[in-house]
């Protein structure tokens, strides 16, 4: 057989990838809109229409029938393997009253799909989720209209199913004969005709995922698997230290190699491109080995980072700050708490494809955000934002802002030194590992007084980089910064409450008569940092959750006790109440076995999102300090659970990455550069890490709002680790991760 | 010119006999399924079965495994007819992103077909080469307890058909 | 009748010589007593200190087990032996043995039943320990969480099996006594000796034995076995490529990897674990004694080594097709090097930006020994990091690569970074690793 025999033709690729959106009005506002300058993890938005509907309010922007009866629907936001697609689907069969496989779902694509910012903190349900709803909902209202129109019978006499609006008397018309162009061209309004909860049909089943068959049979299921014709395969060099220049290469040797199409060197950015892949990394490695460099960061004294951070000048908010008069006596507690530089570690490198035609630029790419995206290569190219298209594919799960974006900036310099040719682009292990943007390193110094077993004072300090360097600007992608004519990074910026950056999550939801809360922002970046699953809120929840054990025990009272005791809101104390009974906290904390502890650890994401609460049992071994997580058990309140196994998956990947970071993950560097360049040097959880089990209970609520699920298992998880640490060792650690020889040094022999 | 059987078929291919069989298998022979995750053996992304044992298909000389049979993903099943071990991870969901599982599924069937009774604890052991960066071990263990059960049956059904007549 | 007398008189003769024998081997039981209820916490923290330096984990608790509870199997000639439970158990552990009968099992060999020890267990070195060294590690181990656990029996070759014989073998082999300083050396040195003979036993696996076991004194540090692995001498002999000095010894033995050597592989990653959990001055001393016993390198040594290591950092990647890539062997062995570029150059070779861990093999001792046994369990099993054993540095080729496949390769290897002979039959050593380690898996299963 023959190789190219098997290439797929440009064509179904680009149809495949989600550009098959032929013959449908323009929906202006909704492509028209510029991307966000100063994105925070989502767009501004300005009131009226529920989600995304605000800022795409056409609903033949998110729902498409053509005249066969083929429904397209579409969203901004992307597949990350959170299971989104399958979620977005089911929501709209359930409204548009179809099957879920009658419904094609386009994701992310500046030509076809709704601007919707960036895909992250677990705003897809919210943002999309919410839209589509709406939109199918009064999608199916027009049609059901118009039908009544034809059948000249009352529109509450009509019944929907099955594509089809029907009349009492058995006549029955297809959406697709009532669709004319302008039909669902239409504004959407404030209230939607939703189906009562209690008819739903596809909504709240866990039914199978859309993307899995063809990710388990070996498909052409990512971004790393795309083929196009003529296809050519770049990679970068990248310089020993961040801070390097490039000051020679041997160019004339690595030519001569076979399949060498081009060496591009542009001031510090050196990339190599040749025809096959294999051929391009053998060019890459002599090429890295004949480059010299200049120069070098000045990273800080790995020993000493808290410290430095501390002394770099910070910009200090008080985010919430409400003082009673304490009276006199009671008890006072501080605590500062630490978390190390930490990283995405996706484990396919990023990876994209870029092609430059004529005026046009396509880019393939994963990126969370295609808009931020196409912005910042416009401005990168010098090319207007119309002439680029960035189609979203799946990558490798990405967790936040990892190379995505960097890459596709590769893809692209290599594409316009090559025009005409798909240039793809796949980092190495070790350049993953050792120039995505980190997530920031962070100190949190608590303080509370306690008076009579309750907290009457409570404070919050957090220092902390910013969460987000994402793109927007060209200055946002790395090898930006290496050009001859370097764009220089966009200037840090904190991200605004409610959703916060390095502060969020860090006002309790707990009831705190007297209360203070500081976001302490570093603007000055040691390392390059950026948002990573739960951005402030793994360490703050981390922070407020041991530190509240802390107060339990100087209180005298049980963990779980201590938490209601402070806890008003009704569906928080419903998921902490529930994940402490099927825990058995109750029956089994009272007979710990020695060496094995429980902890608790609770938040609501961002105090907007969805609920968590998990109870974990630990064990540590006294003589090598290890942590094994016994079981961990977790209930959760995403609102209206659209996907009940979907959110079960998330929350439980969630629980085993964050007790990844908690335990194991510290990205190490010496005066110069990261030396975390593999699995190596940056060990992660395994399956002998693996609990014997882990148990997710889905508190549904039908009808209530969607609440992002994705990210809120990373900080309740650490905390309930570190707690069940403590209770299992006597002695608290406060400085993540929990590794054994930490562990091992803090409870001795 | 180096002769490689994978899935059963013989594929003639003119690379450099130290070009690792990942390279191979994605470039030349379109075969999606393994990954490059490291490039370096610690990720267990790129697993293939050479000769019924799981390999690191990154780090083996395309030359070392001409004359050997090579098993990818592929050659479980295909979307239509899913084989066991698909079929398996399907049913108990058992991916987020998938990246990590098409590498993981070879090794369990390589487990598999070696000792059809694996227990629970040769699953998470024989797994323990692998990562997942998406927490989806709890499910991937799951899903190989399944594809464990149903290859019995399948095999206890096939001794059945043979032993009647 | 006299032929029966004559048979009679020898059996009578044997009889009393054997009675006599079993009088002479009989040691005596010690009482059953109740360990102290505490200890000083300084003087268990000392002992766990001794205890990283003295190894005991590596055969008393086996991989992934809790805490010296035995049952590890030790390969020896005579048949398999298993580390035994040294947790506080009343029944299956040491939980009722007196500091007397520790002392007494760690000076003579014999345990708290009057039962004779295999010398496996090191006490021809902790015969040297001085008492306060014992008290301490007497004091951490009755400190250990007790675990209820019964090593399996041992599963020794006739007559090994059977114990009043080891009595014997101490007669002809065992001299008890301390350690007494050499008064021409420094203090520091002598601590250094006396913690590599007493407690660390790098001669027991570092020094050559003799066809029963014993380790042959004079040869000492020149070089032994451990399971199925060579242990270099670590004398003048010292086969390491850049010669070793005190501080690369210490980087080693601390953090089990250094510069211009590479990372301890085999049972040397035990030790070099369990070394960084000793007190970093005693790891000091220890690698700068080891290091006056390597004594000072010719300049002859120096020189080759500073080639080798400019050499090293020069090097090109391997895998890139250009001639000026690929050593001379390449052409004669083009198997074992188009392994070696798409199998090993990724990680050993230069021109990786992100400062890989492999070593370049021209400063491997591995492939410098005599034999290729190191280098082939290497290739077999990979190297876990050192710091974090489950994180793997280097992955195992046993399933990947046939066995003919590693034979080519390493054959490659040999003659591209050693200036040593090529290896002698590496099929027939790579086939002994392979049934020692069949018979160690039918050994680990239940
Ligand atoms: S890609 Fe082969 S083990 Fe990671
Ligand atoms: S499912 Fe994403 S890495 Fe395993």
């Amino acid at each position: 057989m023959t190789a190219t025999s098997t290439f797929l033709s440009r064509r179904t690729v680009i149809a495949g990838t989600g550009a098959l959106v032929v013959g449908f009005s323009v929906a202006r506002r909704a492509f028209a809109q510029q991307e966000p300058q100063n994105v925070g993890e989502e767009p501004r938005r300005p009131v009226a229409l529920p989600g995304s509907l605000k800022d795409a309010p056409l609903i033949d922007s998110w729902i498409r029938i053509e005249a066969t009866g083929a429904i397209t629907v579409m969203t901004g936001k992307a597949e990350l393997g959170q299971g989104i697609k399958t979620a977005l689907i089911q929501i709209a069969a359930e409204q548009l009253d179809v099957a879920p496989h009658a419904i094609t779902l386009v994701t992310a694509d500046t030509a076809s799909t709704p601007n919707e910012g960036y895909t992250a903190g677990s705003h897809s349900m919210q943002d999309s989720g919410t839209a589509i709803l709406n939109a199918a909902a009064q999608a199916r209202a027009i049609l059901v209209n118009a039908a009544a129109a034809r059948f000249a019978l009352a529109a509450g006499e009509l019944k929907t199913g099955d594509g089809k609006v029907a009349a009492p008397d058995g006549r029955a018309i297809g959406y697709g004969e009532l669709v004319s162009t302008e039909l669902l061209h239409v504004e959407a309004t404030p209230a939607s005709p939703l189906k009562d909860t209690s008819r739903r049909l596809v909504m709240g089943r866990s039914i199978e995922r859309v993307d899995i068959p063809v990710k388990v049979t070996g498909g052409a299921a990512y971004v790393h698997d795309l083929r196009l014709p003529d296809m050519v395969h770049g990679r970068v060099v990248r310089p020993p230290s961040p801070g390097a220049r490039l000051k020679a290469i041997d160019e004339a040797r690595v030519r001569r190699l076979p399949g060498v199409l081009a060496v591009v060197r542009n001031g510090s950015f050196l990339a190599v491109v040749a025809a096959r892949e294999y051929q391009c990394v053998q060019a890459m490695r002599l090429l890295a080995a004949t480059a010299t460099w200049d120069g070098h960061s000045d990273l800080p004294e790995s020993g000493k980072l808290y410290e430095t951070l501390l002394a770099l000048p910070s910009r200090d908010n008080d985010i919430l700050h409400r003082s009673v008069a304490l009276p006199p006596g009671g008890r006072t507690l501080e605590a500062t708490y630490h978390r190390p530089y930490q990283m995405h570690g996706s484990i396919g490198p990023s990876c994209a494809v870029a092609l430059r035609e004529a005026d046009a630029l396509t880019v393939w790419t994963h990126s969370q955000g295609v808009y931020p995206l196409r912005g910042a290569l416009s401005e990168l190219t010098g090319l207007g934002a119309e002439q680029i298209r960035c189609i979203h594919m799946e990558g490798s799960g990405c967790y936040g802002h990892n190379g995505a974006d960097d890459v596709a900036a590769d893809a692209v310099l290599l594409a316009i030194a090559l025009p005409g040719r798909p240039v793809r682009v796949q980092w190495m292990r070790e350049d993953e590992h050792r120039f995505e943007p980190y997530g920031p390193a962070m100190i949190a110094r608590l303080g509370a007084a306690l008076q009579d077993g309750r907290i009457a004072d409570w404070h919050h300090d957090v220092w902390s980089n910013t969460h987000s360097t994402r793109p927007g600007k060209a200055g946002d992608l790395l090898s930006a910064l290496y050009l001859q004519a370097p764009f220089p990074p966009s200037p840090p910026r904190p991200l605004p409450q409610p959703d916060g950056g390095g502060d969020r999550n860090a006002i309790p939801l707990y009831v705190l008569p007297s209360v203070r809360v500081t976001n302490r922002f570093i603007p000055q970046m040691p390392l390059r940092v950026s948002a990573l699953r739960g951005l402030g809120a793994y360490m703050n929840v981390f922070a407020i959750e041991s530190f509240m054990d802390e107060l339990a025990a100087a209180a005298g009272a049980d963990p779980v006790a201590f938490r209601l005791a402070h806890l008003e809101d009704a569906r928080g104390r419903d998921v902490v109440t529930e994940a402490a009974r099927r825990f058995g906290w109750q029956a089994t904390h009272a007979q710990r076995r020695p060496g094995f502890g429980h902890g608790f650890g609770f938040a609501r994401y961002k105090n907007l999102g969805a609920y968590a609460a998990i109870a974990v049992e630990a064990e540590v071994a006294r003589e090598s300090g290890r942590v094994r997580i016994v079981r961990a058990v977790a209930a959760v309140d995403s609102g209206e659970a659209v996907n009940p196994d979907g959110i079960r998956n998330q929350i439980e990947g969630g629980m085993l990455q964050s007790a990844s970071w908690t335990l194991f993950e510290e990205v190490r560097f010496d005066r110069t550069h990261v030396t975390s360049a593999s699995w190596a040097s940056y060990p992660i959880l395994r399956f002998s890490d693996l609990p014997e089990r882990i148990e997710v209970h889905v508190i549904d609520r039908p009808g209530e709002p969607f609440l992002g699920t994705g990210e809120a298992a990373q900080g309740p998880m650490a905390a309930a680790i570190a707690n069940a640490v403590a209770d299992a060792s006597g002695v608290r650690i406060r400085d993540l991760p929990l590794h054994k020889e930490r562990v091992k040094a803090a409870i001795g022999v | 010119m180096i002769t490689l059987t994978v899935n059963g078929n013989d594929h003639t291919v003119d690379v450099d006999p130290a070009t690792p069989l990942l390279y191979v298998l994605r470039e030349d022979l379109a075969l999606h399924g393994a990954k490059f995750g490291c490039g370096l053996g610690q990720c267990g992304s790129c697993t293939v079965m050479v000769d019924g044992r799981a390999v690191f298909s990154c780090l083996l000389p395309a030359a070392a495994a001409a004359g050997r049979q090579v098993k990818t993903v592929e050659g479980l099943g295909t979307i239509d007819e899913p084989g066991p071990m698909q079929q398996a991870f399907m049913a108990e969901q058992a991916a987020q992103c998938g990246y990590c599982i098409p590498g993981m599924m070879m090794r369990a069937q390589a487990l598999l077909e070696a000792k059809p009774a694996a227990t629970e604890a040769d699953i998470r052991a024989a797994l323990e080469p692998h990562l997942c960066r998406c927490g989806t071990q709890a499910r991937i263990v799951r899903a190989v307890m399944r594809a464990a059960q149903a290859m019995r049956l399948v095999d206890a059904v096939g001794r059945r058909a043979e032993a009647s007549p | 009748m006299r032929l029966i007398k004559v048979i009679g008189g020898l059996v009578a003769v044997v009889l009393v010589a054997a009675v006599g024998f079993l009088v002479f081997a009989h040691r005596s039981e010690i009482a059953a007593a109740d360990p102290p209820a505490s200890f000083d916490r300084e003087l268990v923290a000392r002992g766990a200190r001794l205890a990283a330096i003295g190894n005991c984990r590596s055969c008393h608790t086996v991989a992934g087990g809790l805490a010296y509870a035995g049952g590890v199997p030790i390969p020896t000639a005579f048949g398999t032996i298993h580390g035994t439970n040294i947790t506080p158990d009343r029944d299956t552990g040491i939980g009722a043995w007196s500091q007397e009968a520790f002392v007494r099992s760690m000076r003579e060999g014999v345990d708290r039943a009057g039962n004779h020890l295999y010398p496996a267990f090191p006490y021809d070195h902790f015969t040297k320990l001085e008492d306060g060294d014992l008290a301490a590690l007497y004091a951490y181990l009755m400190t250990r969480p007790a675990v209820r656990a019964t090593a399996p029996t041992n599963d020794l070759a006739f007559p090994a099996g059977f114990r009043p014989l080891l009595a014997g073998w101490k007669l002809l082999f065992f001299q008890p006594g301390r350690f007494e300083d050499d008064p021409r050396s420094s203090p520091e040195l002598n601590r250094g000796a006396y913690l590599a003979d007493a407690l660390a036993h790098c001669g027991a696996c570092h020094t050559p034995r003799n066809g029963l076991g014993a380790q042959q004194g004079r040869h000492e540090f020149a070089g032994g076995v451990s399971a199925s692995w060579a242990a270099p001498a670590i004398d003048e002999s010292n086969p390491a490529p850049v010669p070793w000095t005190s501080e690369s010894l210490h980087a080693y033995l601390r953090h089990g990897r250094a510069e211009h050597h590479g990372v301890a592989a085999g049972p040397m990653q035990d030790v070099t674990r369990n070394l960084a959990e000793a007190e970093d001055d005693d790891v000091r001393v220890l690698a700068a004694y080891v290091a006056t016993r390597m004594g000072a390198p010719s300049q002859e040594r120096e020189e080759r080594a500073k080639g080798l290591i400019a050499t090293a950092a020069e090097r090109l990647p391997f895998n890139v097709p250009v001639p000026e890539t690929m050593g001379a062997a390449a052409a004669r062995l083009p198997a074992g090097a188009a392994l070696y570029a798409g199998a090993c150059a990724v990680c050993h070779d230069a021109g990786r930006t992100g400062g890989m861990d492999g070593i370049d093999l021209a400063l491997a001792t591995g492939v410098q020994l005599a034999s290729a046994r190191n280098f082939l369990n290497v290739v077999l099993d990979g190297i876990h990091s050192p710091r974090h054993p489950s994180a793997v540095l280097m992955p195992g080729f046993a399933g990947a690569l046939t066995d003919e496949q590693i034979v080519e390769l390493a054959a490659y290897v040999r003659a591209t970074y050693s200036n040593q002979p090529p290896w002698p039959d590496i099929a027939a050593t790579l086939r002994d690793i392979r049934l020692n380690r069949i018979a160690a898996n039918a050994e680990a299963r239940p």
